[in-house]
């Protein structure tokens, strides 16, 4: 079995790692040592700035210390980060087009106890509603690191979704390159691909092989780049297998399955079915009853891509 | 104050009020009343203050402004112009397709803004990050920003607040225009901030009241602040709302509506006399 670690683990060693070679300060809103940038602040505490539980205030904060010419890092919970300072997030760093980067962790209902209230389903409807704003949502700890590293050297707004429970690790981490606005094709297949992002991409690789022994070949395309969305490879699987499901952690309007949707209604009109939270809040729960609450398992991904299948004229 | 230099800046601030005016009417739209309010404030940033480059609007080591009342643009587009950092021609295309001059600041756009602006709250915010970048580079440039009377109903100015006392940003300094009224009207009946003196320093920060017309009291509460060593400083300026325009001054209604031509002349005709 895949050793398992959460993507904020991997955000916070990353932060740590790279701030020996990259230059840039990090912020957090009374968070760090949920958001694990505590890791950063602990052997760089010269660079590390609480800005308390004002979550707007920091977002704004970060945007003067980018237009002064620092590389920032920000981090509060999704909720917070995407939600509560949306608007500063547009109008402070988005309007600006300035160089902040935006680590959002406890996404999705994996937030698990805390309920819904901590777990946001929208943050990737709001972020990469915001133009020029780039969205990564991770789907391991391998390219969790990775994105940091390009979001460092990228110059611009990211918004970064991380996750606080313990996924599998399906990349390896010395032979892994992550490119922003890059899917990457994790199996081949001809009767339809399923499109996932962040945890569910491990999820995604259990399903095609349960699909592989009921005879229907599955393609799996990991998108972590949420925005801007690699067309290509979608387009290219819309043309090969006929069929798409999206699968993500999120509500299932506005994210992933919104975005794959865009692209294909315009390039390639094949039948697009979405696997996600269908337009609820959150509940407070372990993670695995959780997950099974809401419908995101690989049985219920192996049926929507059956159902996916079905729909091709 | 010298004479001398003390009549150039009433006329700068005059030609500034002049500018507002002429914006304002080519626009048939904007907000006059706390435009004009600030003239002498931005006037003394511009011209006295602050150590900025108009060939070089970007230069690292520049001292920063932000516009936390972001409406009041057609002030700080005024100076900008009068300082050269672009044509006074542009002026008379505010809030125009054709223009760099949003109805609200634009970093990206428009030369010499440090900081886009106009959703209140967030402006003071932005200011604090940049004087912490110039502690944390160790540069010695100033920031300043002015935030309005009714913009400090925002709960995140008093979170920008907060910040600026616990970093010590004594680089710091923010300048609060009292003028006294707000859209729905007198800022102390919409929803009342005060007392921002005793307020501000219970946040910790150093707190000077002035007139904020009063070229000689603003020179003394901006050398004052350059003396003030771990705590920022507010200056609480009260000031005239649609200040040098008689049917202007202390009316709401000129919070964001424009002359007709009729009142334009008028406006024009009373500033020109103080020129």
């Amino acid at each position: 079995m895949a050793e398992k670690i959460a993507t904020r683990e991997a955000y916070g060693n990353a932060l740590a790692e790279f701030g020996d070679k990259y230059d840039f300060v990090v912020l957090d809103a009374d968070l760090a040592a949920a958001t694990k940038t505590g890791v950063f602040k602990k052997k760089f505490p010269e660079r590390f700035f609480d800005c308390g539980i004002a979550e707007g205030n920091m977002i704004s904060v970060a945007a003067g210390l980018a237009a002064a010419g620092k590389v920032v890092f920000a981090s509060s919970f999704a909720m917070f980060a995407a939600g509560r300072a949306f608007e500063q997030v547009r109008n402070s760093v988005g309007y600006p087009h300035l160089n902040v980067k935006i680590g959002a962790t406890h996404a999705g209902i994996t937030v698990g106890e805390d309920g819904a209230t901590h777990q946001c389903l929208e943050d990737f409807a709001l972020m990469r509603a915001i133009p020029g704003m780039v969205v990564i949502n991770p789907a391991d700890a391998t390219e969790a690191r990775a994105a940091v590293e390009a979001a460092i050297n990228y110059v611009g707004p990211v918004y970064m979704r991380f996750g606080r429970y313990a996924v599998p690790v399906i990349y390896d981490k010395d032979t892994y390159k992550f490119e922003i606005g890059k899917g990457v094709n994790m199996t081949e297949g001809k009767d339809v691909t399923i499109v996932a992002t962040g945890m569910l991409v491990s999820m995604a690789l259990d399903a095609a092989k349960i699909l592989a022994n009921e005879g229907i070949s599955a393609r799996v395309i990991n998108i972590a780049t949420i925005k801007p969305i690699d067309r290509d490879i979608i387009l290219d699987a819309a043309r090969s297998t006929g069929a798409i499901v999206t699968a993500e952690e999120h509500n299932i309007i506005g994210g992933l399955g919104s975005a794959v949707a865009e692209v294909v209604c315009e390039g390639c009109p094949v039948p697009v079915v979405r696997m996600g939270v269908e337009d609820k809040f959150g509940h407070s729960g372990k993670v695995p009853p959780l997950l099974e609450m809401y419908g995101l398992t690989v049985e219920n991904l192996v049926a929507k891509a059956k159902a996916a299948i079905a729909l091709k004229k | 104050m010298e004479k001398e230099k003390l009549n150039c800046l009433k006329q700068t601030a005059a030609q500034i009020r002049l500018d507002i005016i002429e914006e304002v009417h080519a626009a048939s739209s904007g907000h006059p009343g706390g435009s004009l309010s600030i003239a002498e404030i931005i006037t003394y940033l511009y011209f006295k203050e602050m150590n900025v480059d108009p060939a070089n609007p970007t230069w690292e080591g520049r001292d920063r402004f932000v516009l936390s009342k972001g409406h009041t643009a057609p002030a700080l587009y005024a100076a900008l112009a009068e300082k050269g950092f672009f044509s006074r021609d542009e002026l008379k295309k505010l809030r125009q397709v054709d223009s760099f001059l949003q109805g609200h600041p634009d970093m990206k756009g428009t030369p010499g803004i440090d900081m886009s602006t106009g959703s209140l709250g967030l402006g003071f915010s932005t200011a604090c990050g940049m004087a912490l970048a110039a502690k944390i580079d160790n540069k010695d440039y100033r920031t300043y920003a002015i935030v309005g009377d009714g913009e400090s109903e925002e709960g995140q100015i008093w979170e920008a607040a907060m910040f600026a006392a616990h970093y010590k940003l004594d680089n710091l300094c923010v300048v609060f225009d009292w003028n006294g009224l707000q859209i729905d009207g007198p800022v102390t009946e919409v929803m009342n901030p005060t007392p921002h003196d005793k307020k501000l320093e219970a946040f910790g920060f150093h707190v000077i009241a002035i007139d904020g017309h009063d070229f000689d009291a603003i020179e003394a509460a901006f050398e004052e602040a350059k003396t003030v060593k771990g705590k920022p400083t507010a200056i609480i300026a009260k000031t005239v709302k649609g200040k040098g325009v008689s049917f202007m001054e202390n009316q709401v209604g000129w919070h964001g509506s424009a002359p007709n031509d009729e009142q334009y002349a008028q406006a024009v005709a009373e500033i020109k006399a103080t020129m």
